[in-house]
């Protein structure tokens, strides 16, 4: 009994000595527990905090709303409209085989839309947003909506999207938007920020140059979505930002005009403000509608486009380098008096052919004009006298004048990046690029704008307009906005060393124009309002044989590619100048036959809009 | 006086039972589990689902059960030590031949009520078992190389029993509940300490045997962002549910881990993440508190207890308890690795409620009986 009660209370101090031992194990132990808690829900707590988020809030980016282009009246040109689409959620719907083949009837899609739908269906997980049509017409639209009853899923959107009102009118200054690729993305920070897909980016033109200002921000959804990335519910809604509207200073209704003018033929017209440098007009036929473009063209369209002989999708305002032909001649006469090489009495005697370092030089008219003084060489745009002058000058001398007027480098700089320099020959130029020596000869048509020299639409018209302001430099632009802010130093620099070369120069061409003889008497108006002056050009697509010299074709006898091209550029009103415009069409013959008479017609309007114009200059700065 | 109290006590009338029960422990279980079945509802998205009526009746059966068993005689749970144990035995070998296969280890037995797991049961009757087995010895017995070897055996034949489900967790929380009662039956340290070295250095060899999806699990442990979507994906959620608590926590049913589905095993394993999202730090601790004033209770008893039986019992079970809430907890904060463990009365499971209650019971019954001398 003693020995047994001596045990146990060996073995009750045994044990609670153990007890204690796990007893202090334990309490540090909780401690262990709590200061870890206590790490990861205060001290780390925003860390976590975070990473919930992340994990339960997931963003979805909606497109956002394109900026607008508006017309120097404020009308849209390149505007935004409700697009009719309609999306299908797939896990919402009860019996997708039925809906789908519903759908198929009632859109009457082809079997090659409709497989692509079921293929696109079968990528995305079945709560995403299948779209399966993104630009209905209305009439479909409609039918859809009175059949909802029985499309159990089917979601009608209306979804903003791009549109040109004025269709095939401003495609080449506008450009178009489409769907953006991998590209685009790549080569844009903006578009890679408010990326989303089935993003309608600028591919060419304004829309691209401006891809910055237009593209807006994207509306933001949060949405709380589940482990398996369902959305669970809306959080937020953070409206984008719309893009910027641009303003520019052309004007639709000359624009329209201008297109209408060069209906089924190829060329370029562009107008323009000779003080401002404002472009009225700027055109590039044949065009296309760029409305093709924004849901992706269809390949038969696009064959269409592409196929066609007179290149539509060039914009040859820009792009197309032409001989300026006798439209250099103002340039070349401007020259030849700046440098003292002639005066106004200087004549030569012109018999249709003339003789140089071996070789025969054509005037346009056989017969020859006789004796002729710089006003009539102009007038009646007399090559043997350019031959002379030319000669005389040299053609370093007149690169000096072309390059100061604006040929040879491009009038937008990096504005549109398709735009091209042309070129004005030099003998340094050829050493440079041809390696070869200046050969007198090449001088002496350069004098009648054929050989090396090329010129673009646009740099064409920047002459005409330098000469017909006085002689003072221009920039031109196209942007409303551009007019008042950071406009270039040597602005109205003046082009010239005498003012009465200028004067010299602008007279020829008013006899030009409205003078008997002149090449483009036939398309002058007399009202003093509307009267313009202006030179025709006809510029050789192919060297002339002796045999064809003979034959004496008219235009339509020869094939179409072969034609040459007519060429004219004006200024008016010839009292009080105000616009200058180049007119181009491609292989349309004979520039006072075909060219000239569509200046006439623009003079009309342009002048007839001109206080309408100004009126509205005048509303706008009474707001400011 | 001695007498007096004898008598009195000898009566052991109904009345007398329930002025002895520990009130404090009562309520602290149950307090338990009222958050249990909060949490189990918010499991359930807010709505009173299945986990939430299944785990509320179970919580009622077994807290009647658990206040019954209080009125048993402690000398009686004494008596019934060795049978339990080879009750539980048959069981796992029953479970062994014909357990119901799930999710790759067969570890239940279809009750038609119920589906036991015999292995949760081993955790409280291993303990019942050892008490029993050690109450009598003289302290000069216990570390003969017949005690050491029988206890041993008592604990690795169990053992073996549920590694072979597979169940590995288990298996190492009866253990641990075994190695708690030799601990406090006086076997000598050193055994403690060798054992400890030995298990230490044969590690990597341990390690080297283990399933595949077990190593998978410590290299998780190790590096959870080895694999964020596969192996280490419960951990990293789970470390993010409790840490994105902060202090005051969500609010209750406002848990976006658990709602979301971003936690896996909520209502199991995992449950305290859930709790701890909801309740944050305060909420967390509290719980742990109440954990503690458990534990606490439950050595008290123990101390109070006249009979060495009833004083073993009580001491290991409250370690075993211990064990069970810091190995889930640490698993749950990214302590240890994860290893299947529940964390008593709070996670969803039937077994593990049964095998905590009749624990309880037992402790409860040693207060009540606590003058109750053991033969």
């Amino acid at each position: 009994m003693i020995n047994s009660s001596s045990d146990n209370v060996k073995k009750l101090n045994s044990i609670n000595r153990r007890m204690f031992i796990i007893g202090s194990c334990k309490f540090f132990i909780m401690i262990g527990l709590i200061s870890r808690l206590f790490f990861l829900q205060v001290k780390e707590n925003k860390k976590y905090l975070t990473l919930s988020d992340k994990n339960r809030i997931r963003e979805w980016k909606l497109a956002p709303v394109r900026g607008e282009f508006h017309d120097y009246f404020g009308n849209i040109i390149a505007g935004n409209f409700e697009a009719y689409q309609l999306h299908i959620i797939p896990e919402e719907v009860e019996d997708f085989r039925y809906v789908i083949y519903r759908l198929k009837d009632l859109l009457e899609l082809s079997e090659r839309d409709f497989k692509k739908i079921i293929k696109k269906k079968n990528e995305i997980k079945p709560w995403e947003t299948l779209i399966v049509s993104d630009n209905l017409d209305w009439i479909k639209f409609s039918k859809i909506n009175n059949q909802l009853y029985d499309l159990n899923g089917v979601k009608p959107v209306i979804s903003i999207s791009r549109n040109y009102p004025y269709k095939e009118i401003y495609t080449h200054v506008l450009g178009y938007v489409s769907q953006a690729n991998e590209m685009d993305i790549e080569k844009s920070e903006s578009i890679k920020k408010n990326f989303v897909p089935g993003l309608k980016v600028g591919k060419v033109g304004l829309e691209k140059s401006f891809e910055k200002k237009l593209i807006g921000s994207n509306d933001i959804e949060r949405y709380e979505v589940n482990a398996y990335g369902r959305r669970i519910s809306q959080l937020e809604f953070q409206k984008g930002k719309k893009g910027q509207n641009l303003k520019l200073t052309l004007d639709t209704e000359v624009q329209q005009l201008a297109n209408e003018l060069l209906k089924e033929k190829s060329g370029s017209i562009c107008v323009m403000d000779i003080y401002t440098g404002s472009i009225i007009a700027m055109h590039s036929s044949p065009s296309f509608d760029p409305n093709h473009f924004v849901f992706g063209i269809s390949q038969d369209d696009w064959q269409v486009i592409r196929n066609n002989p007179m290149k539509p999708l060039v914009n040859k305002t820009l792009q197309g380098t032409y001989s300026p032909g006798s439209t250099i001649k103002p340039i070349v006469a401007l020259s030849a008096l700046e440098n003292g090489i002639i005066d106004t009495n200087f004549t030569v005697k012109c018999t249709g052919k003339t003789e140089m370092y071996d070789q025969t030089y054509h005037c346009w008219k056989k017969k020859g004009h006789g004796f002729v003084s710089l006003r009539n060489a102009m007038k009646q745009s007399c090559d043997t006298y350019f031959y002379e002058v030319a000669r005389k000058l040299g053609v370093d001398r007149l690169n000096e004048t072309a390059k100061k007027f604006g040929l040879g480098e491009k009038v937008f700089g990096n504005l549109f990046d398709i735009e091209k320099n042309g070129l004005v020959p030099s003998t340094q130029w050829k050493k440079n690029a041809l390696g070869k020596g200046w050969l007198l000869g090449e001088t002496i048509i350069t004098g009648i704008g054929q050989g090396y020299i090329q010129t673009t639409p646009i740099q064409l018209c920047l002459m005409t307009a330098q000469i017909a302001n006085g002689g003072y430099k221009i920039y031109p632009n196209i942007f409303m906005e551009d007019n008042e802010k950071n406009e270039p130093k040597d602005k109205f620099t003046q082009l010239f060393q005498s003012s009465t070369n200028i004067k010299i120069v602008q007279d020829a061409m008013f006899g030009s124009t409205n003078e008997v003889m002149g090449t483009s008497y036939r398309s002058r108006i007399d009202d003093p309002i509307y009267q313009f002056a202006g030179k025709t050009g006809t510029s050789q697509v192919k060297r002339i044989t002796e045999r064809e010299r003979e034959l004496d074709l008219k235009t339509f006898e020869i094939p179409y590619e072969e034609r040459d091209h007519a060429l004219y550029v004006a200024f008016g009103p010839y009292k009080n100048p105000r616009y200058a415009l180049s007119v181009v069409v491609e292989h349309g013959g004979n520039g006072s036959t075909t060219a000239a008479p569509m200046a006439k017609k623009l003079f009309k309007l342009i002048i007839d809009r001109h206080s309408i114009r100004e009126s509205i200059k005048k509303d706008r700065y009474m707001d400011t | 006086m001695y007498q007096h109290t004898r008598l009195t006590k000898n009566r052991f009338n109904l009345f007398q039972k329930f002025r002895d029960f520990d009130y404090i422990l009562l309520t602290c279980i149950l307090l338990l589990g009222l958050i249990s079945l909060m949490t189990m509802y918010s499991t359930d998205g807010g709505k009173i689902l299945f986990h939430t009526k299944s785990h509320f009746t179970k919580l009622i059966v077994f807290t009647i059960m658990m206040l019954i068993f209080s009125f048993i005689n402690i000398k009686y749970w004494f008596l019934i030590g060795y049978f339990f144990y080879v009750i539980v035995i048959g069981l796992l070998v029953w479970t062994y031949l014909f357990g119901i296969k799930s999710s790759g280890s067969q570890r239940w037995i279809d009750l038609y009520f119920i589906n036991l797991q015999p292995s949760e049961l081993m955790k409280i009757c291993i303990i019942l078992c050892l008490a029993k087995f050690f109450h009598r010895m003289k302290l000069e017995n216990v570390n003969s190389i017949y005690t050491i070897l029988t206890s041993l055996i008592i604990i690795l034949l169990p053992m073996g029993l549920v590694i072979v489900q597979p169940d590995l967790g288990t298996a190492l929380l009866i253990a641990i509940s075994g190695i708690a009662v030799l601990w406090f039956a006086g076997i000598n340290h050193k055994y403690f300490l060798y054992t400890m070295m030995g298990f230490l250095i044969s590690l990597p060899f341990i390690i080297s045997f283990l399933k595949p999806y077990q190593k998978l699990r410590v290299l998780t442990f190790l590096n959870p962002d080895r694999d964020p979507l596969g192996a280490g994906y419960q951990i990293i959620q789970s470390k993010i549910a409790v840490g994105s608590g902060g202090i005051f926590g969500k609010g209750f049913l406002k848990g976006t881990q658990s709602y979301l589905e971003f936690l896996p095993e909520k209502h199991t394993d995992f449950i305290f993440t859930l709790f701890s999202e909801e309740f944050g730090f305060v909420g967390s601790a509290f719980l742990l508190i109440i954990y503690a004033i458990i534990i606490y209770r439950i050595i008290a008893i123990g101390a109070s207890s006249r009979s060495y039986f009833a004083k073993i019992f009580c001491y290991s079970f409250g370690a075993a308890i211990f064990v069970y809430i810091v190995i889930n907890m640490s698993m749950v904060l990214g302590l240890v690795p994860i290893v299947g463990s529940p964390l008593p009365i709070m996670s969803y499971g039937g077994s593990s409620m049964l095998a905590t209650m009749i624990g309880f019971g037992i402790v409860m019954s040693a207060k009540v009986h606590n003058q109750q001398p053991i033969a």
